[in-house]
């Protein structure tokens, strides 16, 4: 049997964009939490516990990005100029959050300045995430192999209702994670944001979920004909299951619970899309096939990738572990 | 003017501003931190091999100005690795196969290394012991490195392509991965690259340490990162030059336009001049108001007094850089160059007969001006690398107007002065607040101190209990 190059590729790419949800995800859910937990003691914690590893979790973005034009560079020239306003608002998005990690230290009379950036910044690479997430998933249009659409075709309801629901799940990661990483006023205020932001991801998820069938036939026969029927049974009960273990985390006082049960509904909701998707990389014109690379392309990276990849992790997880447990609010070098 | 309007609707014109505007910026980034990182590297080593604290003083010191420039190289790279696609999707399409697999491997060789040993290596120190603190260090350093192998390598693929064919939907496909990688251009650009990364870095740090010996002659940690610099400028400068020298000769080899034009030549002669100054005139096809010493351009070049050298007539116009530019970014850079050289070769005059560096007044005040000279001569030299392969993207195969996406020009617009405006205001702060730490310089508590036993330890795992009454997040 010939090894199915493209579908591996697929199935890593979809692993680096997933890993980016969920790392960045809880950073940039931090972000977006910073105006609403008040003091100046608790926003040294709140960053300092993304601090050490923000720039590891959106390398995970560089991966998917430059994944992409590795392995599909069809795909690559096709999404981003379809995309092109929620992508150029989603980099100034992360410009600003990210220099306010070393500009706030230094600044003095304008600290308030790059901490509105990190809050604005994160909304912004959020929100725009989402809304291009919501415009993929209803369809990019193509000719020959070109973007064919207009520049307004990312701005529909739809998008701006994946919009929103991207930020509410970022808060809910955010949240859940200084549950995690804090102790004191810190985290019984996260623990509150937690609650009420688990309860709108969880509407969020249904309103999204019952929306997206109606957009492509395709999709529409996925979940509602045929053997794939079985994960609409599926995928919904094991949210549901989450998020009893979420609410019961949060109520019990666990630390790691509702951090990892908001890990579940992302990855649930991942799998939602990756089934909606298959076999298409761009629906609803491009499967994967035809989006990939020469097979040359395809296992030159891949033969690194299976070495390199593992050490990644390996040493990523690393440097989690190195600061593991609650952040000391005494720490850092600045 | 008429220009100025023409280029504010044409979407190519518009993409490539705004490409040349973003990298221009990121390029300085990645400069500074691919010396910076070695540099923190030797500090750190210094330290635990000499026990002396005041490389500790030093490396903290330059450990914060690394912190601010990474984080703008790394949101400055993030938009670039978006931006092939956004202003260059066509290029993206066909190029995708051969450059695409080499910025993956740049991303899974270096920008994960980097990222993951930056926060052990920044904010780890008290969390794990003083060896496993510099392998992160150290990691972070090659990191850098590695990255400028890959991206270099694809520049350099897009300046003299190699090992590749075409495929029937007009993509390029790699036949071989290792004349791709390591293709004419490649040995000569990483090199070259490399040195101006330390040199840049080298005139940075002189420029601090000049700056507060000029202000306190006893000044310490001064002298060391003053006299450090000061040995990098007299050994690599020279060695840049002969660096550059070979880039050249290799670029007259594969790309000549370039050379004519950065020669300002448009007649093809033998025993063609040097040019040193002069206004070439694309339009009237002449260098105006030349100065220029006879015989030398083609001695040079080609090692040879009556040397052929081609002018840019030998190519049709369409096929021609813009020479203007070229040949002006090309004499900063070089000009530039010899400025180091004779810098560092002052320092050796003062360490042997001028009593010593710190009373070097005259030389302290020209390396405070040459701060950010590195950083210009950077700019000059991809200036004169990237405009002189124009009308190219992929040179001689795909034209840069035939690369660029079916975009609109109010998006492209748009986005510019978006860029324009976040770029300066973001960076401009950022590159005030590196100037304000280094004003502020190292902490000198080693000198009272003199290696007391809890500050050398300060690094060590059980020392973290006895340092934590010290720093307070927050303190700057
Ligand atoms: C500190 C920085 C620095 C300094 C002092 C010099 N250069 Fe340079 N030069 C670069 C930094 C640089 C660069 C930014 O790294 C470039 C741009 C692209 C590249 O490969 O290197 C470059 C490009 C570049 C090119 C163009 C190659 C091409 O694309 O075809 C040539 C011919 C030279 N250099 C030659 C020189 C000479 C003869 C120098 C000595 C006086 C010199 N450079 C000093
Ligand atoms: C890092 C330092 C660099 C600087 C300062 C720089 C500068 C420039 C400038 C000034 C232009 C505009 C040329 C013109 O349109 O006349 C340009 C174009 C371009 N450069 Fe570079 N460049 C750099 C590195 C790179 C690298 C590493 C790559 C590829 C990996 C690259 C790819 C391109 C592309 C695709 C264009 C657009 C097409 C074109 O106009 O040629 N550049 N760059
Ligand atoms: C078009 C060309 C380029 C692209 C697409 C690009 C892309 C990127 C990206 C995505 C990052 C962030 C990595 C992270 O998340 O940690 C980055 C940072 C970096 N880039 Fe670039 N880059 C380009 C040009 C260059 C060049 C020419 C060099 C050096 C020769 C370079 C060296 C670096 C280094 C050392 C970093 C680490 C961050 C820093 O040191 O500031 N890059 N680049």
């Amino acid at each position: 049997m010939e090894v199915d190059l493209a579908f591996i590729w697929a199935g890593l790419i979809a692993f680096a964009v997933l890993a980016y949800v969920i790392l960045d995800g809880f950073d940039l859910g931090v972000g977006i939490l910073f105006p609403f937990i008040k003091g100046e003691g608790s926003r040294d914690l709140m960053m300092n516990s993304v601090a050490p590893v923000w720039d590891g979790n959106e390398t995970w973005l560089v991966l998917g990005g430059g994944g992409l034009l590795a392995v599909f560079p069809l795909a690559y020239s096709v999404i981003l100029p379809a995309l092109y306003a929620p992508i150029i608002a989603m980099l100034a998005g992360l410009i600003f959050r990210g220099v306010a990690f070393e500009f706030r230290w230094r600044a003095s009379k304008s600290r308030w300045l790059w901490d509105a950036a990190f809050f604005g910044g994160s909304l912004l690479a959020t929100l725009a995430q989402g809304v291009a997430l919501g415009a993929l998933v209803q369809g990019i249009e193509i000719e020959g192999r070109a973007y064919a659409g207009g520049w307004w075709d990312w701005l529909t309801p739809f998008s701006i209702l994946t919009g929103i629901a991207l930020v509410v799940g970022y808060i809910l990661l955010g949240s859940t994670w200084l549950v995690m990483k804090t102790e004191g006023f810190v985290r019984s205020t996260a623990r509150r944001y937690a609650y009420w932001s688990a309860y709108g991801t969880l509407g969020l998820i249904g309103a999204v979920s019952l929306w997206t069938p109606f957009l492509n036939p395709t999709y529409l026969d996925r979940w509602f004909s045929g053997p794939t029927t079985a994960f609409t049974v599926i995928v919904p009960s094991l949210v549901l299951a989450s998020a009893f273990f979420l609410f019961r985390g949060l109520r019990e006082g666990q630390d790691a619970l509702p951090f990892l049960s908001a890990l579940a509904f992302f990855i649930l909701c991942f799998a939602g899309i990756g089934i909606s998707f298959y076999p298409y990389m761009v629906p609803p014109s491009l499967t994967i096939w035809q989006a990939a690379a020469p097979d040359d392309s395809l296992s030159f990276l891949l033969v690194g990738s299976v070495v390199l990849l593992p050490l990644i992790l390996l040493y990523s997880g690393y440097s989690y572990w190195v600061f593991r447990g609650k952040v000391d609010p005494s720490e850092g070098y600045h | 003017m008429d220009g100025l309007m023409d280029s504010l609707f044409d979407p190519v014109m518009l993409a490539r501003i705004q490409f040349a505007f973003t990298i221009s910026f990121h390029i300085i980034f990645p400069a500074f931190t691919i010396g910076l990182a070695s540099y923190l590297a030797v500090l750190e080593g210094l330290w635990l091999w000499k026990k002396d604290s005041v490389f500790l003083d030093l490396f903290d010191f330059w450990k914060k100005v690394f912190a601010i420039v990474f984080g703008m190289g790394v949101v400055s790279g993030i938009v670039m690795s978006y931006e092939f696609g956004t202003n260059w999707s066509v290029f993206s399409d066909k190029a995708g196969p051969v450059i695409g697999p080499l910025m993956g491997y740049e991303v899974l060789s270096a920008f994960f290394l980097e990222a993951g040993f930056l926060g052990v290596m920044l904010f780890g120190k008290e969390r794990v012991g003083p060896g496993l603190h510099f392998f992160a260090t150290l990691m972070v350093a090659v990191g850098t490195l590695f990255s400028a192998f890959w991206i270099l390598s694809v520049n350099s693929w897009m300046q003299t392509p190699a090992g590749y064919g075409m495929n029937d939907v007009g993509q390029f496909i790699p036949v071989d991965w290792w004349a791709v990688v390591f293709n004419p251009s490649f040995p000569y650009r990483l090199v070259h690259m490399v040195l101006a990364a330390y040199l840049t870095t080298a005139f940075a740090v002189g420029a601090v340490g000049a700056w507060h010996l000029l202000h306190d002659r006893d000044n310490r940690p001064a002298l060391i990162m003053f006299s450090m610099a000061m040995w990098m400028a007299a050994l690599v400068a020279p060695l840049q030059i002969v660096a550059g020298d070979l880039h050249g000769l290799n670029t007259l080899e594969h790309q000549p336009a370039k050379i004519a034009a950065m020669e300002g030549h448009y007649e093809t002669r033998q025993g063609a001049p040097l040019i040193l100054f002069g206004l070439p005139d694309d339009e009237a096809e002449v260098t105006r108001y030349a100065v220029e010493i006879p015989k030398l351009g083609s001695y040079i070049l080609t090692h040879d007094w009556d040397g052929e050298l081609k002018g840019l007539k030998s190519w049709p116009k369409e096929d021609r850089p813009p020479a203007a530019l070229v040949f002006w970014s090309f004499r900063i850079m070089v000009g530039l160059g010899f400025a180091m050289v004779l810098i560092g070769f002052w320092s050796l005059i003062h360490r042997r007969w001028g009593g010593g560096l710190a009373n070097a007044r005259l030389l302290l005040r020209a390396s405070v001006l040459m701060g950010p000279a590195g950083f210009v001569a950077i700019l000059a030299g991809w200036i004169t690398t990237e405009v002189g392969r124009q009308p190219f993207t992929i040179y001689g195969l795909l034209r840069t107007a035939e690369s660029v996406s079916p975009l609109e020009a109010p998006a492209l617009l748009g986005s510019l002065l978006l860029f324009f405006v976040v770029y300066t205001t973001v960076f401009g702060a950022g590159i005030y607040y590196v100037l304000k730490v280094m004003a502020k310089g190292p902490s000198r508590e080693s000198e009272d101190e003199m290696q007391v036993p809890t500050r050398a330890a300060g690094i060590m795992p059980g020392a973290w209990q006895a340092s934590k009454s010290h720093g307070h997040p927050g303190q700057g």
